[in-house]
């Protein structure tokens, strides 16, 4: 057991997806592929929620943002991808840090409440401003990032442009999530940590809370922002409703069907749902009735999500076998 | 001003079961089709359309009863996320339903026969009933407003806003009153849906767009305060209908920047007490 859980985890999954394209079909990558983009995007709220115990219900700004940035800059103004990509998070970032900087002075259902209305004015912009992000109709046709290059090198040559994207996800977002594991693990995500469990001792020994949860809601908002980048990509188009207040209960959904005690739970949250969703559709058109049903479920019975229920049963097997 | 019905619903819960309920907007959707429902059933012309309004607020009065009493009254006290995502899912499955019942087409109801014809006001044409809706909203106001101050349960329900451990203390049965806060928030916006039913389509969807409106309308005139949804109410109509006059693309926007500024300045409203 303990052998186990000192193997990075977070490397094995990472080079196991990268092989997603060589035993499944190009349905199974485009599936992997959202999965991927969708576990970031839970994880950067992760560090929100479930980190630091700020409830955002307008994470979906971010992503939009991020999403809009990338898109325009490589539709419309042709910038290459190793540039776009990096502005989703500087652009989503910086909005986060000036939305940011008037949430962190509320406190609970009032800030759920600011993050809701920031998130529906980058929504409302999204959706009226016609010239540039083509308001209601959205922005169709983004192109993928230029892997000419690629195509030319031996082994990896002559493969679909979408699984060179996916490839490309799954290291970035790879990347992403080892340094998010890296800020949840380091004496800023411990003093995160503190301030969820007691905000006000926090304050006692000195810490800043509110500068500190500034930085976490900043740092959440690059990385839904890259995460949008790369959605928006995959998607082939940027739509206002990525910033729709249903999108962040979406994202809320799976970080808590996932478990938002653990650093993975909101990745699992992710795969879990976006399979099931995959199943339950071919099925029956009332999605989401089902998920209705799922979240009730989970509030009632697992409130600690997947991850939680998992560790319960892990310590409860260990109980036993010590017994 | 059916805003003003919707969201006085909302504050209601808020003020005294510390809830933000999502589902208040399903609750006014499934008003509207719960009253093509009745209409359906009773036929037009009349007198019947008032009855099918009233059936409709009282069948959506009595679903929110259902739901508070199996589901939600295990989620008081507990952290706002589990609460918000309840609500959620509750907006999820009864969408939902709702769709797997009356489909996905657009369902009208046409006006009461007494309240069909207009009249004109400074050259612009007004249907009676839009009329009648403009003063029924303020009637309504007083109507809740006179139950909440001047009647017993007005008192227990107020007193239950401030402090609900003292009031169980004293005898009241303060189970039972949260489920009746919450048959009338549902009343009021099942009500808020019928009576709107003739004026806008029903469509799915049309309960996460007007939820948000009735969030922006709460928040800026204090959550939990009666009349300061009131004035949340007509403060947006005015940003609404202004906004539209002057920039017209940027309306909504103007709305919802409003929200955020209510909240930086004065998160409890304008007309709100800070939360303790």
């Amino acid at each position: 057991m303990a052998r186990l859980g000192r193997l990075p985890w977070g490397l094995v999954l990472t080079i196991a997806a990268l092989f997603v394209p060589a035993v499944g079909s190009r349905f199974y990558v485009f599936l992997a592929n959202d999965i991927v983009i969708w576990a970031l995007f839970a994880t950067s709220l992760n560090l929100l929620v479930g980190v630091t115990g700020l409830v955002s219900f307008g994470h979906a700004a971010y992503f939009g943002i991020g999403a809009y940035t990338t898109g325009l800059l490589m539709k419309k103004l042709a910038v290459p991808f190793v540039l776009a990509f990096p502005a989703a998070a500087l652009l989503a970032g910086g909005l986060a840090l000036v939305f940011g900087f008037f949430c962190v002075r509320l406190t609970r259902i009032y800030f759920a409440m600011l993050t809701l209305a920031f998130a529906q004015i980058v929504w409302a912009i999204c959706f009226k401003w016609n010239e540039v992000t083509g308001g209601e109709q959205g922005m169709p046709e983004i192109p993928y990032p230029d892997f000419d290059r690629l195509t030319a090198l031996p082994l990896i040559g002559g493969w679909r442009t979408s699984e060179y994207f996916y490839f490309l996800t799954v290291i970035l977002v790879g990347l992403c999530l080892w340094l998010l594991r890296r800020i949840v693990g380091s004496p800023f995500g411990r003093m995160l940590a503190t301030i969820r469990e007691n905000a006000e001792r926090a304050e006692f020994i000195g810490v800043n809370v509110r500068r500190y949860e500034l930085a976490a809601f900043v740092l959440a908002g690059a990385f839904a922002g890259l995460a949008g980048g790369l959605f928006g990509i995959f998607n082939r188009g940027v739509f206002p409703d990525f910033a729709y207040w249903t999108k962040s209960s979406e994202v809320l959904i799976m970080t808590l069907l996932g478990g938002m005690g653990t650093f993975y739970g909101p990745a699992l949250g992710a795969l879990v749902l976006i399979l099931l969703n995959q199943q339950i559709v071919s099925y029956t058109e009332y999605w989401p009735f089902v998920l209705g049903v799922i979240l009730v479920v989970l509030l009632f019975v697992f409130p600690g999500g997947l991850a939680g229920a998992a560790q319960t049963l892990a310590r409860r097997l260990r109980r036993v076998r010590h017994a | 001003m059916f805003l003003f019905l919707i969201a006085s619903g909302l504050s209601l819960i808020f003020g005294v079961l510390r809830v933000l309920n999502f589902a208040h907007g399903t609750f006014y959707m499934l008003g509207a089709y719960s009253a093509y429902q009745f209409v359906q059933w009773l036929g037009a012309g009349g007198g019947r359309f008032w009855i099918a309004a009233l059936a409709a607020a009282l069948a959506v009065a009595a679903l929110g009863g259902v739901v508070e009493r199996l589901l939600f009254r295990h989620l008081y006290g507990k952290e706002e996320l589990y609460q918000l995502l309840f609500t959620y899912a509750l907006v999820l499955i009864l969408s939902d339903a709702a769709k797997m019942i009356w489909g996905t087409q657009q369902k009208s109801v046409s006006r009461p026969s007494a309240l069909t014809g207009s009249f004109q006001v400074f050259g612009a044409t007004v249907p009676h009933y839009n009329l009648f809706i403009l003063l029924l909203g303020p009637a309504i106001a007083l109507a809740v407003w006179f139950v909440l101050q001047r009647t017993r349960v007005g008192r227990f329900i107020r007193a239950a806003a401030l402090d609900r451990e003292t009031l169980g203390a004293l005898g009241v049965n303060v189970d039972a009153l949260y489920t009746w806060v919450f048959v009338i928030a549902s009343f009021l916006g099942g009500l808020g849906g019928a009576l709107i039913s003739p004026m806008r389509a029903t469509t799915p969807g049309m309960d996460t767009e007007i939820i948000v409106e009735a969030f922006v309308v709460v928040v800026i005139g204090g959550l939990g305060s009666f009349w300061g949804t009131f004035l949340g109410a007509i403060v947006y109509g005015q940003v609404l209908s202004f906004g539209i006059l002057f920039f017209p693309r940027f309306s909504i926007f103007a709305v919802f920047a409003l929200m955020a500024g209510v909240l930086i300045i004065r998160p409890w409203g304008l007309l709100g007490r800070p939360l303790k």
